[in-house]
């Protein structure tokens, strides 16, 4: 690769400054710093505080083009960043009926389409291969690839890779605004003052459209609230990403289950506050079907639940492209698969940066430009509104 | 034109209620019992819940409290046991209390972003065979306290348990199994327990004192006078024992001048501190302060004990441990009855904002009570000696930020992270840690360690144990079977659109099969 055309560090401010400390933005700036570049990252709060530290950790997100450089990384993961991720390897999809035994087919093709072996279970494979099944399981597709890790423990590995090859993080500093220069950003604004930059990364998750905004062009993304639960510890099965059910998740290293699914709640844009990630009880209904996924785990006991708050764009893809409106800045969000996709995401991010494309994977489908016809109150139409209360009737009435 | 809401989101989601009540109160302790009485008079109808008797299950879990195995379980008399024990209880009952024993509640929930689909103030309740929800026009949460746990080796085994356990086991249940005693701490829960097992009929064999001088001067010296010493400026440096656990404890000097003294027991009671229990307000999403004169993380409360959430109350060691209140349960009894008059009351659309506290309530007394335990704990741990029992994290771990012992922890870049490091940073964060070492994330929910390990992250790296935000606490509060926590009752519209994720249109289609001329068809 040649040598990235970037100056070297300045005294407030770095050649790409990243907003956002994420799973994304790190890994961008961790990918950035390998290439030699000088990187910070700016957080409003901890580093994986949002939606990167508290997800499923799945890793098996077979419809994307970064899909096979995914799974390409992982495996390597832990010792390119020297932190351990808690990656493990393949998945399991347990179906409890036909329609759900149907409805694995997509997975199916996508991975097989891209040269993954995939191998269908019948009932009796699958209580083998997943010790807490039960009689319900009529069959399942046992995935030789794809897999899971822990979140927080994979966001700080990145965090702390990047700062072993000299990129720096600012944690709890936000970005509130940016000084242009005709196309170009010049500066960003943040609640300790002005951060200088030659490129520009806002990768802030759900932040990511309000952010875009005041560079001149809006990517669409909007938040939700989702939740999971963990159980107490229990006897390792032989592959720990079992999913199925209508629940995705993952046995940890140390035993626990922890799954979520089921309804997402839309929250108001613009709020990205503690008090919106509360987690409901909806621990209640999943509870409910991972006892059915797992009858022999029915004693076991919940002990946490949590919540997360997601981006998701328009189509629920990924936008991953430079901002027509300034010619220096690249905007990333991930639209509810960021973290398995990681690897790849901040690879891919980092050589648009750099080259101005990425090398290993056709992300034209990530292109911005796509929704250049959308209605502008898109969350309406798409009915991505939060529930209604009795309270907004009265105002309305 | 606005489609109707995305069916796959929670909007139009139900929750089953079974039933309601116009004030609930969660414990029934002298605040819970006090806020009771008050409301009967009221006439309001009330439904008083309290978790114990708790089945055996928990208790070897330690939880509520940290009973250290040192307590026979739920029994088919442990109900009448806990009605003897407190005449109270029957009163409420005969004044038309709906007292319901053995019933935990596990959450707390009301509308607010995020939750918005929980449309009324809902517990999620549980008697350990069923789960279910009870809406309530208002809420007293009484739920107490519990102990500040306190790590040496041999902490973990049977044997070692908090003060609050062991009054509850003797008082409550009528089930401590404790004989010979030595007890941590030489505050007013110290002296008094010493002396309420002794009347008791067990022994005490010493009282051990990290500070230098007894905290509760005139009750050591009655207990000196009965001849139980009072180590001062010691700790507990190792405990030991067989099958039954504990047998002994040696004790040292922390300024490792004098010999060390050895004790035979069979109990050692942690009385370090009493920690007030703020889990389901802090569910709730109500405002949570650092108080060091009310015991540590505490609501935001007004003189009526209204929390920052609308129709929550907190009243008694919950909403504040002061030593009045220790002493004088008709202290904690009489800010119940408060909540009471004010919750009968109360208007919800007229609720006062409670205005941040500019200053907190110093305590030097109780911070350096923290700390210094803290400090003797450090003093005398050995490698494997571990500060969270459930995740078996040694103090090295906790403060080294170590992953697990069953991941790779020994790369060099790793070896050269830890607390100092992470606080260098940004703040620390014991949320964090607790998810990069797992301290505190185990199956007693971090009720043994939590402050402690507070304690020792402000200790080891000089931050003001203030300065360190509350842990979150999450549901189900209490740990709950799968079975008995699933929801039976499901509103159809949520069993009908239940989906593993978005379920947005065409998310998993292939990108190959995505020609790009086609990206923005279908989008509004
Ligand atoms: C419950 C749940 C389960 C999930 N399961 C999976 C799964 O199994 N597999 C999977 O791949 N994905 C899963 N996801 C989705 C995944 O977590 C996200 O797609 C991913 O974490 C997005 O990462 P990000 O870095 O792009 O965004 P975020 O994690 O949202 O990071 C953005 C960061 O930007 C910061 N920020 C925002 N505004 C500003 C500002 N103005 N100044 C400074 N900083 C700012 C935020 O504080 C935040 O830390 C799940 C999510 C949740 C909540």
């Amino acid at each position: 690769m040649n040598p990235p055309a970037i100056p070297p560090a300045r005294a407030k401010g770095a050649s790409v400054i990243v907003v956002g400390g994420g799973v994304t933005g790190l890994s961008a700036a961790w990918w950035l710093a390998r290439a030699g570049a000088d990187v910070l990252v700016i957080e409003k709060g901890i580093v994986g505080w949002e939606a990167s530290g508290r997800n499923g950790g799945g890793a098996t997100h077979h419809q994307s083009p970064l899909f096979a450089e995914e799974q390409r990384l992982w495996p390597q993961m832990d010792e390119l960043l020297g932190y351990p991720t808690e990656y493990q390897p393949k998945r399991v999809r347990v179906a409890l009926d036909e329609r759900q035994m149907e409805e694995l087919q997509v997975g199916v093709n996508n991975t097989r389409g891209q040269g993954f072996a995939v191998e269908w279970l019948d009932a009796r494979q699958v209580r083998e291969l997943v010790p807490l099944a039960g009689d319900n399981a009529v069959g399942g597709a046992y995935f030789a690839c794809g897999g899971h890790a822990n979140p927080q423990r994979t966001v700080q590995a990145y965090a702390w890779a990047l700062q072993d090859l000299g990129g720096r993080i600012l944690q709890h500093t936000e970005v509130l605004g940016f000084t242009r220069l005709a196309d170009k950003v010049t500066a960003v604004q943040t609640t300790a003052g002005a951060f200088a930059c030659d490129q520009l990364v806002v990768v802030a998750g759900p932040q990511t459209g309000i952010l875009s905004a005041l560079l001149g062009t809006e990517v669409p993304v909007t938040p939700a609230r989702a939740e999971m639960i963990v159980t107490e510890p229990l006897p390792l099965m032989p592959i720990g990403g079992v999913d199925g059910n209508y629940l995705y998740g993952r046995q940890t290293l140390r035993g626990n289950l922890a799954y979520g699914g089921g309804p997402h709640e839309w929250l108001p844009v613009g709020r990205g506050s503690e008090a919106t990630r509360p987690s409901s009880p909806m621990a209640r209904n999943i509870a409910k079907r991972l006892a059915e996924l797992f009858p022999k785990a029915r004693h076991v006991r919940v002990i946490r639940s949590w919540a997360g708050i997601i981006e998701n764009t328009p189509d629920g893809r990924p936008v991953i492209d430079r901002l027509p409106s300034a010619g220096n800045a690249v905007v990333a969000t991930m639209s509810s698969v960021g973290f398995g996709l990681s690897p790849a995401s901040g690879r891919a991010i980092s050589q648009i940066v750099l080259d101005g494309r990425c090398g290993f994977a056709d992300l034209s489908s990530f292109r911005l430009s796509r929704f250049g016809n959308l209605a502008p109150n898109w969350r309406e139409v798409l009915g991505w509104v939060p529930p209604e209360t009795e309270t907004d009737h009265a105002g309305a009435a | 034109m606005a489609r109707a809401p995305d069916v796959r989101s929670t909007a139009g989601k139900r929750l089953p209620v079974r039933e309601h009540v116009a004030l609930l109160i969660i414990g029934a302790g002298p605040a819970g019992l006090g806020a009771a009485l008050e409301a009967a008079r009221q006439g309001v109808h009330t439904v008083l819940i309290d978790e114990h008797p708790v089945e055996q299950g928990l208790i070897g879990l330690d939880i509520p409290f940290h009973f250290g195995g040192r307590m026979a379980g739920r029994s088919a008399s442990a109900m009448e046991r806990l009605v003897e024990a407190d005449p109270r209880l029957a009163e409420a009952f005969e004044a038309g209390v709906d007292v319901r024993l053995g019933v935990a509640a596990w959450g707390l929930f009301s509308p607010r972003d995020g939750q918005r689909w929980v449309r009324e103030r809902v517990a999620g309740l549980s008697d350990g065979q069923d789960a279910w929800f009870m809406s309530f026009d208002a809420a007293i949460i009484a739920t107490g306290r519990r102990d500040f746990g306190l790590s040496f080796p041999g902490w973990d085994l049977p044997g070692v348990m908090g003060v609050t356990a062991a009054d509850a086991a003797l008082r409550r249940y009528d089930a401590f199994s404790g004989r010979d005693l030595v007890i941590l701490g030489s505050g007013i829960e110290a002296t008094g327990f010493a002396q309420a097992t002794l009347a008791a009929g067990c022994r005490v064999a010493a009282l051990i004192e990290a500070a230098d001088a007894p905290l509760d001067a005139e009750g050591c010296a009655a207990l000196g006078a009965r001849g139980i010493p009072v180590l001062t400026g010691a700790m507990v440096a190792r405990a030991e024992g067989g099958v039954d656990g504990v047998a002994r404890v040696r004790c040292v000097k922390l300024s490792g001048e004098a010999a060390p003294a050895e004790f035979a027991c069979d109990t050692v009671v942690l009385a370090a501190g009493a920690v007030p229990v703020v889990e389901l307000l802090d569910v709730a999403g109500a405002a949570i302060v650092f108080d060091a004169a009310r015991g540590g993380h505490v609501p935001l409360i007004d003189a009526h004990g209204r929390t920052s959430v609308p129709m929550l109350f907190a009243a008694g060691d919950c909403a504040g441990i002061t030593p009045e209140k220790t002493m004088d349960p008709e202290a904690a009894a009489a800010e119940g009855a408060r909540a009471a008059i004010a919750a009968a009351s109360a208007n919800p659309e007229a609720w006062p904002s409670l205005a941040e506290p500019t200053t907190v309530g110093a305590d030097p007394g109780m911070l350096e009570n923290r700390l210094r335990w803290a400090a003797a704990a450090m003093a005398v741990a050995e490698a494997d000696t571990p500060v969270c029992q459930c995740e078996e994290v040694s103090l090295a771990d906790l403060l080294g930020v170590r992953p697990p012992r069953y991941l790779n922890r020994d790369q060099p870049t790793m070896r050269a992270r830890n607390v100092t490091t992470l606080g260098g940073d940004g703040a620390l964060n014991q949320d964090q840690i607790k998810r990069l070492t797992r301290a505190g994330m185990g199956a007693c929910q971090g009720r043994r360690c939590r402050e402690q390990i507070g304690a020792l992250l402000a200790g080891a790296t000089g931050t003001a144990l203030a300065a360190i935000p509350l842990p979150s606490y999450r549901a189900p509060v209490r740990p709950l079977p799968l079975s008995v926590f699933a929801a039976a009752d499901e509103d159809p519209a949520l069993s009908e659109n239940w989906f593993g994720w978005f379920g947005i249109d065409g998310q998993w289609t292939p990108f190959w099969e995505l020609a790009e001329s086609k990206d923005a068809e279908g989008m509004p």
